[in-house]
This record gives structure tokens, sequence and C-alpha cells, in this order.
């Protein structure tokens, strides 16, 4: 008996061609899932901030009002995602364990670079399909590192960098304030306030900023680091007094026999 | 001759490389934007791909930043495996096997400039289709187009590196305040057998010039 066939692993492009289909039939291709989002990273004194605001769409749906777009890559390293959210969520999982296995194999701490790198090629190698969009920061032994990459493989290294839909307003905060050697402190009011802007003017980011502080040997990520969009008090209850429907007696007419086991009651 | 996809990061591009007696000079603008988006302002389109070959890349950001990588390792298989550098032209060649190999899914566009042993500074260049053209200097990227004439008219065999350097400043100047996708700084790159001298020109420092 032939054995059974191995399950195929990684990404699979079988829709492709239905979806080709569909669209050449008047249907509308289906949309995948985008994240509107707005990511940001900069450097500063001792290291790393990144940020993301926490709103994921369906089109015009709020999928989700708090997720997590800062996604760990390494223990000195974590990853923005903007775009395909599938994609993203699942090439920084991948990267995550091949860069353990990286990190076993050399027996030392993975570099930002060789992350970037490996993003750069696999992403490359998909010619724009998976459609992620990364900023990439980390602190490895040669010093802090921040980097952007885009979905068909080109990489940028910056000293302050943003993406998704959200990027305009977040760069704009980002060019009139960043400078060189900021502190904690600053460095962290100036990626709330760069998200922030991406919450309350693109339609596609929402919701609260989530922050990661990455410097030598020690990672802090803060999930809710602002919170501009609780949800405010009731001034009034709006409950109805009990009584304010009147109420009629049930009458029911039985049918069968199990009508009659009905229960009426009010 | 694959165009442009949809949403991919763009090296809208003024890129040049003049050969001296001892030596050549690049130059290149800053910009890479995708769509209206300037999406880097301080782009270094000069890319080393060994330690006196420079290339200096126009077209897509994501397929001239893989070939550099490529050709980058290459060359360092090669000196690993002659125990010499390689030649500028070995470089160029390899440029273009690449380019021509993929022509239908790469939109690329390459100056490949340096220094050698044997041949002194020599420039190529590496068109769309993947053929190889070897000059004493060469233009390239869309704000080319703007500044054909003046450097038909400009160049002189036989200038010197100083001479060069003020050439290659003058026409990506020229080019970047006319064209649209190109702009940011001016970045050059001196090389000779003494190694390589890297230098800016910031927007507010730019070459004399009519500005309307």
């Amino acid at each position: 008996m032939a054995p059974p066939a191995e399950p195929s692993t990684g990404f699979k492009f079988d829709n492709v061609k239905r979806n080709q289909l569909l669209g050449d039939k008047g249907y509308g291709q289906p949309t995948a899932t985008k994240t509107g989002t707005t990511i940001v990273g900069i450097i500063y004194k001792d290291g790393v901030i990144l940020g993301a605001d926490t709103r994921a769409t369906a089109g015009p749906i709020v999928a989700d009002k708090n997720c997590e777009k800062i996604h760990y890559l390494a223990p000195n390293m974590y990853c923005c995602g903007a775009g395909t959210a599938a994609d993203t969520e699942f090439t920084t999982k991948m990267f995550s364990s091949q860069l353990a296995l990286h990190s076993l194999s050399t027996g030392r701490e993975a570099r930002v670079v060789t992350a970037m790198t490996m993003l750069k090629q696999f992403l490359f190698k998909y010619q724009g399909h998976i459609g992620a969009a990364l900023v990439l920061g980390g602190y490895d032994v040669t010093g802090p590192h921040l980097f952007t990459i885009h979905p068909h493989g080109s990489t940028d290294k910056l000293p302050f960098v943003t993406m998704g839909s959200g990027s305009l307003a977040a760069m704009s905060v980002f060019e009139s304030r960043w400078h060189e050697g900021l502190s904690r402190e600053d460095g962290l009011e100036l990626v709330k306030d760069a998200i922030e802007a991406g919450i309350f003017n693109d339609l596609g980011s929402g919701s609260n900023v989530d922050a990661c502080v990455i410097t030598k040997g020690n990672v802090e990520y803060i999930r809710g680091f602002s919170r501009p969009n609780e949800r405010a008090v009731k001034e009034q209850s709006y409950r109805f007094a009990q009584g304010t429907t009147e109420f009629i007696v049930p009458t029911a007419t039985a049918q069968g026999e199990e009508a009659a086991a009905m229960d009426v009651s009010a | 001759m694959a165009p442009l996809k949809p949403g991919e990061a763009n090296l809208g591009t003024t890129i040049m490389a003049v050969q001296f007696d001892g030596g050549v000079v690049v130059g290149a603008d800053s910009r890479t934007s995708t769509g209206t988006y300037v999406a880097n302002r301080v782009t270094d389109k000069l890319t080393k791909v060994h330690e006196r070959v420079y290339c200096c890349r126009s077209g897509s950001a994501a397929d001239t930043q893989a070939i550099a990588d490529i050709v980058s390792y290459h060359l360092d298989l090669y000196t690993a495996q002659h125990g010499e550098p390689p030649t500028v032209s070995v470089a160029a060649s390899l440029f273009q096997e690449i380019c021509y190999q993929n022509r239908d899914s790469l939109s690329a566009a390459i100056i490949v400039a340096g220094w050698d042993e044997q041949n002194g500074g020599s420039v190529y260049e590496v068109p769309i289709g993947g053929s190889l053209h070897k000059g004493e200097f060469a233009i390239g990227g869309s704000g080319s187009t703007y500044i054909y004439g003046y450097c038909d008219k400009t160049f002189r065999p036989g200038m010197s590196k100083d001479e060069c350097v003020e050439f290659v400043k003058n026409a990506v100047s020229l080019a970047m305040t006319r064209d649209g996708s190109s702009g940011g700084v001016i970045r050059l790159a001196v090389i000779t057998r003494e190694g390589v001298e890297r230098m800016v020109v910031f927007g507010d420092n730019l070459p004399p010039q009519y500005l309307g």
C-alpha cells in the first residue's frame, strides 16, 4: 500500500486560480483582511522603541478593537506588522522559530541584520504576494538597529520610521519632533503622540497604543501604554422600570403531544 | 522588462558615474518613493559590492537590493577562490548575467563603477534589458533625461578628480531640481587605489543654478 501523502507545509497559492476565475466571471475577487494600521519605530539614547495601534479591520468593520501588532521575533528583537494581517502574523511566527534555531546552532544571540536579511529574501521570493509590511527593531552585539521592510522585499535603515495607512500622520510628528539622543520618557511620549496621530486622523487605525522598549539585554513590552478611547461612564441609566410593558396572560393552542409539554409561563 | 508592481518602492532616481585617471566618481540623489509618498529621503543608492566596486541603483528598490546582495556574495566568493579582488568588468558581467537571465521579472537599471589594478577606474552601465555598455561616464534613472545635453556638453576626457566631483555635483543637482522623482541630498563616492571617500551635499548647499 502506498504511504499516505505528506501534508504540504508553508504558504499555499491554490486559491489564486479560484480567485482569478471568480474575478473573470464578474463576482469580484475575495479580499484578504488588511490591517489599516499605524506602526512606528525610533532610535533613542539607550536603544529602540516600537509602537503600534490596536485596531484590526475587515473592510469597513472593526474586527478587533484591541489586537497585538508588535510581534515577538527573538529575545532581543520585536517586529511591528502592517498589511495583510494573516501574512504579518505567519511570517513573524515563522522567523521567530527560524531565529531560535539559528541562535541554537551558532550559540550566539541573533543579530538584527540577520533577521532583516532573512525577512527580505523571503518576501522578495514571493514577489509581493505576501503582503507583510514590517518595522523591525532590536538590540544586538553591534548596538541598536531599526529597519522597515516592504512587501516586495526592499529595506530601509533609518533612525525613525513609520508604516501602514497611518504612516503619513505619524511621520509628520516624527519629522517635526524627533532628534538624536532622546531620553526614554521623551521617546515614549513621541511614539505615543505619533501613534495617536494615526489613531485620530486615519480611519484604518484606532483604539489603544502599544509600545515596546528594547535596550541592551532588556525588553519592556507595554500593552495599552495609552488608552485614549476608553468608553465613558453613561450619565444616565437606560434600563426600563419593571412593569413598563403590560403583562398579558399567554394562551396556547395545543397541537399534538409535545405542545402539551410546552412551557408557557412568563 | 517588468513594470513596477502596485505599492512597490521605486528609486525614481538620478544616478551617475564618471571615470578619471586613477579612479571613478559616483553620485546619486537620495529619494525613494511609493507612489506620491517619499518613503525615504536619505536613501543611499550607492551600494558597495566589493571593496573598490560600487553600483548605482535605479528602478525597483526590492529588485536592485536583491541583485546587489547576490553580486556581493559572488564577488566575496570570487575573492576567496582567486586570492585577489575581482576587476570592475567581472562585477559588471555578473550584474549583466543576472539582469539578462531574469529580464522578464526585473525592473532594474544599474551603473557599475570602481577601480581595479588592471584597468584603473572604469564605468559600466547595465540598462533594463540586461545589455552591458562600457563608457567614460554614465547617467541613469528618471532624472537623467533632463541632463543628457548638459553632460554631453560638459564632459571632457581627462578631467581631474576634483573636476569630476564638480561635474557630478552639478549634473545631479540639475536633474534633482527638475525631476519630481529625484531629490533629497546628493551622495557621492570617489573610488581610487587609496580607497573610497564618501561625501554628502545637503539640499541647502547645492551648486548655484537658476531656480525661477
